[in-house]
């Protein structure tokens, strides 16, 4: 480790942050200060985000759309080629079908399985504790969690010693199971990986569906049990009802999510043996490949994917605000 | 009605022990799954190779007990984990800083200036918080190799800030755009500046919005690995944790002593976070969706 690094970051962190509260009196003290410019003050606290989301995202949007209708080195336009590819070639067949998979039932058993912990350890004393344990692989970034479940799913021949969790538990419990290379089975391994994702993800849906769920108010539920409903009955008919926008709200982020989802993959499989995603297409289509009208292409179909909850959030700001 | 807090008689209690049982049951069963692999990671980052290689880590505890720091004095010197530590550090704490000051510059503008086109504006920000990064990386990436940043920590900074801006803006917004009115009004009437208010008023009493943010950010940049993959190039000098670390899963394959110890080193500081300032944590991820 160079020393010189370590003080040049700190200078940096320091110069760059003396800068703009210098450059914000600065504004204070010219402009604002002549009453003619006062009006255009705001846009001088907005500039330095303005100018990067503008360089660094809304330019890179536009011309991304622009270099999906060119060629691997953006020198000519091919059309709508690179979407003729995408949507009709074998090789993005597997990718777009993996993502599918991954929309149903990553969404689908997280959203359950965050709410089912979220009302359980409702009842409970150990409430705290239980979240914390589900919720602590949040923490993890997900290449950690690739090593984590590579040697949870590690596996051995039949008869030999397991080290790998998952299988040495199944020939405990069951002694006919014959132990899988999960990770390399081609009718499993998509399935392996999505389980490693509902491992990640689980904790961030029941912490905010749990944070719901204490917004039903105690008397009503209450008032339910005196009057001889079920704890079943309660959960169906009014705690599910009730909490019907958290679970939006909470499925559409993990949506946004999944659909993106590329480092589970990456660092599990790299998308060998039919587990490639969209994300990670891409990620080769422009490294491995270099093609970037392609790889632009991709990324323009994961925009269309997203486009429905960005309206969506943007009703619902606009709702919020009238 | 009767209020919940009446003290059970002891029989009472014995009662909804018993009934409960089956939820105690599937509970602690839950938690006790999702502990294990995390569990079983640590305990194996202490065995030598060959108890890793021949048995399981459950076995860890048969006697004779062996358990060792080798794994990890080798990873932090021979793999570079060492160096990777202080590059994921240099590379997250400005990417930090940055994103977060920068975002409560526009939040103030956008909670408590007027002008033209602030809600339009605002809802172009709100559309890109979901905008995928996939979208930007390839512009990106030509024009940092145009600059010559690609490959080191100031293109990196300047990645996770613009990338972090989205969010920092609409969670500060929420947070500063609720402060109470009479608090900002009386501040102008005695005369005060816009900078005079910020920096004396709205940035102090954010501090509970900003330390969650910090956290939020923090965690996000410290367990990224795309942009790092797709800016940093492959040099191991500025390499972070989540890339030296999946090279090694390329590279060592079945070399487990050596992969749970360096996945251990790379979780540890998100661990620390996540037990002493949980709460401030959650509160981040409430107010990013909830309110979204």
């Amino acid at each position: 480790m160079n020393i010189s690094v370590i003080f040049g970051a700190i200078a940096a962190v320091i110069t760059v942050t003396l800068l703009l509260i210098g450059y914000v009196y600065l504004v204070e003290n010219t402009i604002g200060k002549r009453k003619k410019l006062k009006r255009i003050t705001p846009w001088f606290w907005i500039a330095p985000a303005l100018i990067l989301l503008l360089v660094f995202l809304i330019y890179p949007v536009i011309n991304t759309i622009y270099l999906s209708f060119q060629n691997a080195n953006s020198t000519e336009f091919v059309g709508f080629a690179n979407y003729k590819y995408i949507f009709t070639d074998e090789k993005m067949l597997t990718p777009l079908k993996n993502n599918l998979l991954w929309l149903v039932f990553f969404t689908g058993v997280t959203v359950t399985l965050g709410l089912v912990i979220a009302v359980l350890s409702d009842r409970v004393k150990y409430e705290a504790a239980a979240k914390a344990a589900v919720f602590l692989p949040m923490a993890i970034s997900f290449v950690a969690a690739g090593v984590i479940w590579k040697f949870m799913y590690e596996y051995a021949p039949a008869g030999t010693e397991q080290i790998g969790t998952v299988n040495a538990v199944l020939t405990t419990v069951f002694p006919k199971f014959e132990p899988q290379a999960w990770l390399w089975n081609r009718s499993q391994n998509n399935w392996a990986l999505i389980i490693v994702g509902i491992w990640m993800w689980t904790g961030f849906c029941m912490v905010i569906l749990s944070a719901g769920l204490k917004g039903i108010p105690e008397s009503l539920l209450e008032a339910a049990r005196i009057d001889g409903a079920g704890e079943f009955r309660i959960f169906f008919q009014i705690i599910l009802p009730l909490m019907k926008s958290t679970i939006t709200v909470v499925a559409t982020t993990i949506i946004i999510n999944v659909l993106k989802i590329f480092d589970i993959v990456y660092v599990m499989t790299n998308g060998a043996l039919g587990t490639e995603v969209i994300a990670n297409r891409m990620y080769k289509e422009m490294f491995n490949y270099r093609n970037y009208g392609r790889a632009s292409g991709i990324a323009v179909l994961l925009l269309f994917a997203i486009i429905p909850v960005m309206v969506i959030n943007i009703k619902r700001f606009g709702q919020k605000r009238g | 009605m009767v209020k919940g807090n009446v003290k059970k008689s002891f029989g009472a209690k014995i009662i909804s022990g018993i009934t409960k049982s089956p939820l105690h049951f599937i509970l602690i069963l839950v938690c006790l799954a999702w502990m294990l692999p995390s569990v079983g990671l640590f305990i194996s980052s202490f065995r030598p190779r060959h108890l890793i290689q021949s048995s399981g880590w459950w076995q860890a505890f048969k006697l004779p007990i062996t358990l060792t720091l080798e794994n990890y004095g080798k990873v932090l010197t021979q793999s570079g984990m060492g160096l990777s530590f202080f590059n994921s550090l240099l590379i997250s704490i400005p990417a930090t800083v940055f994103p977060i000051l920068i975002a409560a510059f526009a939040a103030y503008a956008f909670s408590w200036m007027k002008f033209r086109g602030k809600n339009t504006l605002f809802l172009i920000i709100i559309a890109l918080l979901v905008v995928p990064l996939q979208m930007t990386l390839i512009p990106n990436l030509k024009l940092f190799n145009m600059l010559g940043i690609t490959g080191t920590f100031g293109g990196i900074w300047l990645a996770h800030t613009a990338y972090g801006l989205p969010f920092s803006i609409y969670l500060l917004r929420n947070f500063i755009g609720e402060l109470p009115v009479e608090m900002l009004e009386s501040a102008f009437l005695d005369g005060a500046t816009h900078s005079q208010i910020f920096f004396r008023l709205i940035l102090p009493t954010s501090i509970p919005a900003i330390a969650s943010l910090c956290i939020f950010q923090f965690m996000w940049v410290w367990n990224d690995l795309l942009v790092a993959l797709i800016f940093l190039g492959g040099s191991p000098d500025v390499a972070p944790m989540t890339l030296t670390v999946s090279n090694m899963v390329n590279s060592y394959g079945g070399g487990w002593e050596y992969l749970t110890a360096a996945a251990f080193i790379s979780m540890m500081l998100p661990l620390i976070v996540f037990f002493s300032l949980q709460k401030y944590f959650i509160r981040g991820i409430l107010a990013g969706s909830v309110k979204g």
